[in-house]
């Protein structure tokens, strides 16, 4: 049987090397030519529980995560318990012989025999690479890699006699999962998820600061930075907690390093200080934000998207601010490269938020392109000379940024409110000044606004408006109800800040009904949407239960 | 050649009498014998009254929140290793609300040098306890005394291995300038904390107080290398106040282990797109 699209899930307990095996055979596919989209559901614990690792296969572009499964890969018995039920017609699975899988096709794999003392995941590994036609060749070096080994080693020769063997058991099987049609081409693709996509995206814009302190989903950011941070030259430092990650990173930037910082809420909450610091003192910063579902502490390994107004709220004050809300993996890379521009330009905070449901979301990109790109050069702008004020009131409000100890320039920042010079002030005249040319950046920052993407129908009966994640699942959800003959259109701003409503109002207008759906319970954005630009929105879905929107959900709560 | 005069005199908000202005004398004495000119300078604070030095000095100079003084010139340190950096900022703002930052600076390193106006009260906020206030002081806000044991800087520093630990005080300027002047030339995290009369709200330790009590080290008395007479003077806080270096070792700098930052200022060295490039072909 051939199927467009393939659903692997590989369940097991932590520990298994679920995540291995997956992220070898979503390379094997890449380099086979597929298009995979990977979906992680894990428990916050770090042996034990239950996790899955989801990878969608398709010769085709995907762009959204779904439901139902055609291959599971089950390392322990409450995997079959669990996904039983959500298996398609003509499903396998893969298992050891000592489970029961009842009902299902199943391959009861002697893992004891042929593992003969190796490493188990390895020969869950190569069956399911078999049945999915890889060639053993390309598992075994992409195995080799992952593991970060050299090819004479023991333990690669080891693993290369597993997979032989579990490839060899499976060809005397009758066993069909349904294979996928082969790829037209297999241009060369990376595999990214949305975390490593800002990194790199950051890295690209010139990069040479980052602080931060661990938090579950933001922490492979900071990672994949400091993975590449000696070949770069960017300097790096884990904070004692997030209120002096932001901090180091605002002194950092004042002293002309581009910074970054990565966090998820309950870490946010803490740098909200440093931010409101940011906005007084001119100083850019990228604040990068996974966000989990809260409140508190909250479900840390699952996702969410419900911290849109507190970053848009955060901080005492009133000051600008720009949030990027990627939509898929490649939005990441230009919103990681962007918001430091943005950062540097308008001077102030900058944030990139994303969730746990893209940061995990390892997906084939073609390479990205570097002509054109331009690293972040602070400190240029304006004025230099011995009169030089740091907070020079200007017609757009941005004033001349100099850095300290580059030249005659003494260069003066103040949390306090302060004159032209840096210095701190109580002449209130001059804080009404003061605060409108801060505030006079927004109109700057608007102009800036990446407009929304809106697709089908000019005038949809039916208008699905999504943000930053959301934006797969709803397109695809929207595809499946046009191929039914319904006039349904998308909107997907991958910008949720400033908002300008001539970009979207009209055309919004013209839509039988709106319908905005976003991962969280309250429709945050659909009141932002109505507060903005005066758009009611006939109906909100939300999704708050830390697992990611899928077409089927959206279809499912459309039909209700 | 930098001069006295190129630090001129600047109009404060500090009440006569105060001790900071020992402190900023002392500062501007031991920046001219180290030939250190404004532009050379960073002055970083926090918040509170000894916090607003970096507005009475010319500088250049990051002002920012009550206790994050530290993790700033932490920042601004990592990003520009040619900028001399120093923290000045309050017993509260440095040990109090900026504890955590105190304890992870102290252990990171960071070739800075940290002065602490150490005047065992809140000034800004008219005169609460601070972490360094003796037990039994009476305030509008401690009514019954001061319960809480005193936080002893000295010893915390000494016992995390700080490169260089030393004890000042506001009224003895040739003294403190040369503590800081010390401090200065230290590579590595260095902290004078220097005692400071409030003349308006800490009535209990007055200059007459500290001046009974301070004695400065003779030379031989102490050796600064030997961290266990280290720890111990660092609890001598009482009838007898011992002034000047209390510990010194040679740590390496957190800089240090930064290869990048031998090269300059972070701001000056753009961006390899041929090493990118390379790091985007590996996700392949
Ligand atoms: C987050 C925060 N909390 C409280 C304050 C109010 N505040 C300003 S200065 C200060 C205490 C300053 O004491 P210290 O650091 O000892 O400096 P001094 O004024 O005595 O020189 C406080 C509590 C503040 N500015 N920010
Ligand atoms: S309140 Fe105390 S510390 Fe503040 S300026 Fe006056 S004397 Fe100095």
């Amino acid at each position: 049987m051939s199927r467009d699209s393939l659903n692997i899930m590989i369940g097991g307990e932590a520990g298994q090397g679920l995540v291995t095996i997956g992220q070898v055979l979503s390379k094997c596919l890449i380099k086979s030519g597929y298009h995979i989209l990977v979906t992680q559901d894990y428990m916050s614990r770090v042996r034990g529980g239950h996790n899955t690792f989801t990878i969608r296969a398709a010769a085709r572009e995907l762009d959204s995560p779904t439901e139902g499964v055609d291959l599971l890969v089950a390392l322990n018995q409450e995997t079959l318990d669990l996904h039983g039920k959500e298996l398609n017609s003509g499903a396998v699975v893969v298992a050891g012989q000592d489970l029961t899988c009842a009902g299902a096709r199943c391959l009861g794999v002697p893992y004891k025999e042929l593992a003969e003392g190796r490493h188990v995941n390895t020969i869950a590994l190569g069956v399911t690479a078999g049945l999915l036609g890889l060639d053993q060749e390309l598992v075994a070096d992409t195995l080799t890699t992952a593991l970060g080994k050299k090819k004479d080693d023991k333990v690669v020769a080891a693993n290369r006699e597993g997979l032989a063997a579990s490839f060899d058991w499976l060809a005397k099987q009758e066993a069909d999962c349904g294979v996928l049609p082969k790829p037209q081409e297999a241009p060369p693709r990376m595999m990214l998820g949305g975390n490593q996509a800002i990194a790199l995206g950051a890295l690209a814009a010139g990069l040479k600061f980052l602080a931060f302190y661990p938090m579950t989903p933001s922490t492979s950011i900071a990672l994949t930075i400091i993975a590449h941070a000696d070949e770069l030259g960017v300097v790096y430092e884990q904070a004692e907690d997030e209120i002096a990650a932001i901090n180091m990173a605002l002194g950092a930037s004042y002293a002309g390093a581009p910074a970054l910082v990565c966090t998820s809420g309950g870490g946010y909450a803490l740098m909200t200080e440093g931010l409101s610091l940011a906005g007084m003192t001119e100083t850019p910063i990228v604040i990068a934000i996974a966000m989990r579902p809260g409140p508190a502490t909250g479900l840390p390994t699952r996702t969410e998207q419900g911290d849109l107004l507190f970053a848009l709220h955060g901080g005492h004050g009133e000051f600008p601010r720009a949030i990027l809300a990627p939509g898929d993996v490649k939005q990441c890379f230009e919103a990681g490269y962007r918001a430091l521009h943005l950062a540097e330009k308008y001077q102030g905070p900058v944030f990139i938020l994303t969730d746990q449901f893209l940061a995990d979301s390892l997906r084939a990109l073609e390479p990205f392109g570097l002509e054109g790109r331009e690293a972040v050069r602070p400190g240029g702008q304006g004025k230099e000379g011995a009169d030089y004020r740091r907070y020079e009131i200007t017609p757009d409000g941005i004033s001349p940024r100099r850095l300290p100890g580059m030249g005659p320039e003494l260069v003066v920042a103040d949390s306090d409110e302060h004159t032209q010079q840096g210095h701190i002030t109580e002449d209130l005249e001059l804080r009404v000044r003061m605060q409108h040319k801060r505030m006079l950046k927004e109109k700057g920052l608007k102009a800036e606004t990446i407009p929304p993407s809106f697709a089908g129908p000019e005038e949809p009966e039916t208008l699905l408006v999504s943000w930053g994640s959301s934006q797969g699942p709803v397109a695809a959800a929207a595809r499946r109800l046009r191929d039914e003959g319904q006039s349904v259109g998308t909107c997907h701003f991958s910008q949720v800040w400033p908002l300008d409503p001539e970009q979207f109002a009209p055309r919004m207008a013209r839509a039988g009904s709106v319908v905005v759906i976003e991962g969280n319970a309250t429709g945050q954005f659909a009141g932002l949407l109505k507060k903005e630009a005066g758009i009611i929105a006939q109906r909100f879905i939300g999704r708050f239960d830390g697992l990611n929107l899928t077409p089927e959900y959206i279809l499912r709560q459309l039909a209700n | 050649m930098v001069k006295i005069e190129d630090y001129g005199e600047i109009e404060t908000a500090w009440c006569p009498g105060c001790g900071n202005f020992g402190i900023r004398n002392a500062l501007i004495r031991a920046l001219v014998d180290k030939g250190l000119a404004p532009q050379d300078i960073l002055l970083v604070s926090g918040i509170g009254q000894a916090a607003k030095t970096p507005h009475y000095i010319p500088c250049n100079a990051f002002n920012g929140l009550h206790g994050r003084g530290l993790p700033a010139a932490t920042g601004a340190a990592l990003a520009h290793p040619g900028l001399k950096v120093i923290l000045t900022s309050g017993d509260g703002c440095n040990y109090g609300e900026g504890g955590n930052h105190f304890l992870g600076g102290l252990r990171r390193n960071v070739d800075l040098t940290m002065l602490v106006h150490d005047n065992q009260i809140y000034g800004l906020t008219k005169g609460q306890a601070s972490p360094t206030s003796l037990e039994g002081m009476h305030t509008k806000a401690q009514p019954h005394g001061v319960h809480l044991v005193p936080f002893n800087p000295v010893a915390v520093a000494v016992s995390l291995h700080v490169g260089f630990v030393a004890r000042g005080f506001a009224g003895e300027l040739e003294h403190l300038a040369g503590l800081i002047a010390q401090a200065l030339e230290h590579k590595g995290l260095a902290l004078v904390d220097i005692l400071q009369p409030c003349v308006s709200f800490n009535k209990l330790n007055t200059y007459e107080w500290y001046k009974q009590r301070v004695r400065k080290l003779e030379k031989g008395e102490h050796d600064p290398t030997d961290w266990e007479a280290a720890i111990k003077l660092s609890y001598e806080f009482g009838d007898s106040i011992p002034l000047g270096v209390i510990y010194e070792n040679q740590r390496a700098s957190f800089q240090e282990f930064f290869p990048v930052l031998k090269d300059g200022p972070l701001a000056g060295q753009g961006t390899d797109y041929g090493k990118l490039k390379g790091i985007l072909e590996s996700y392949a």
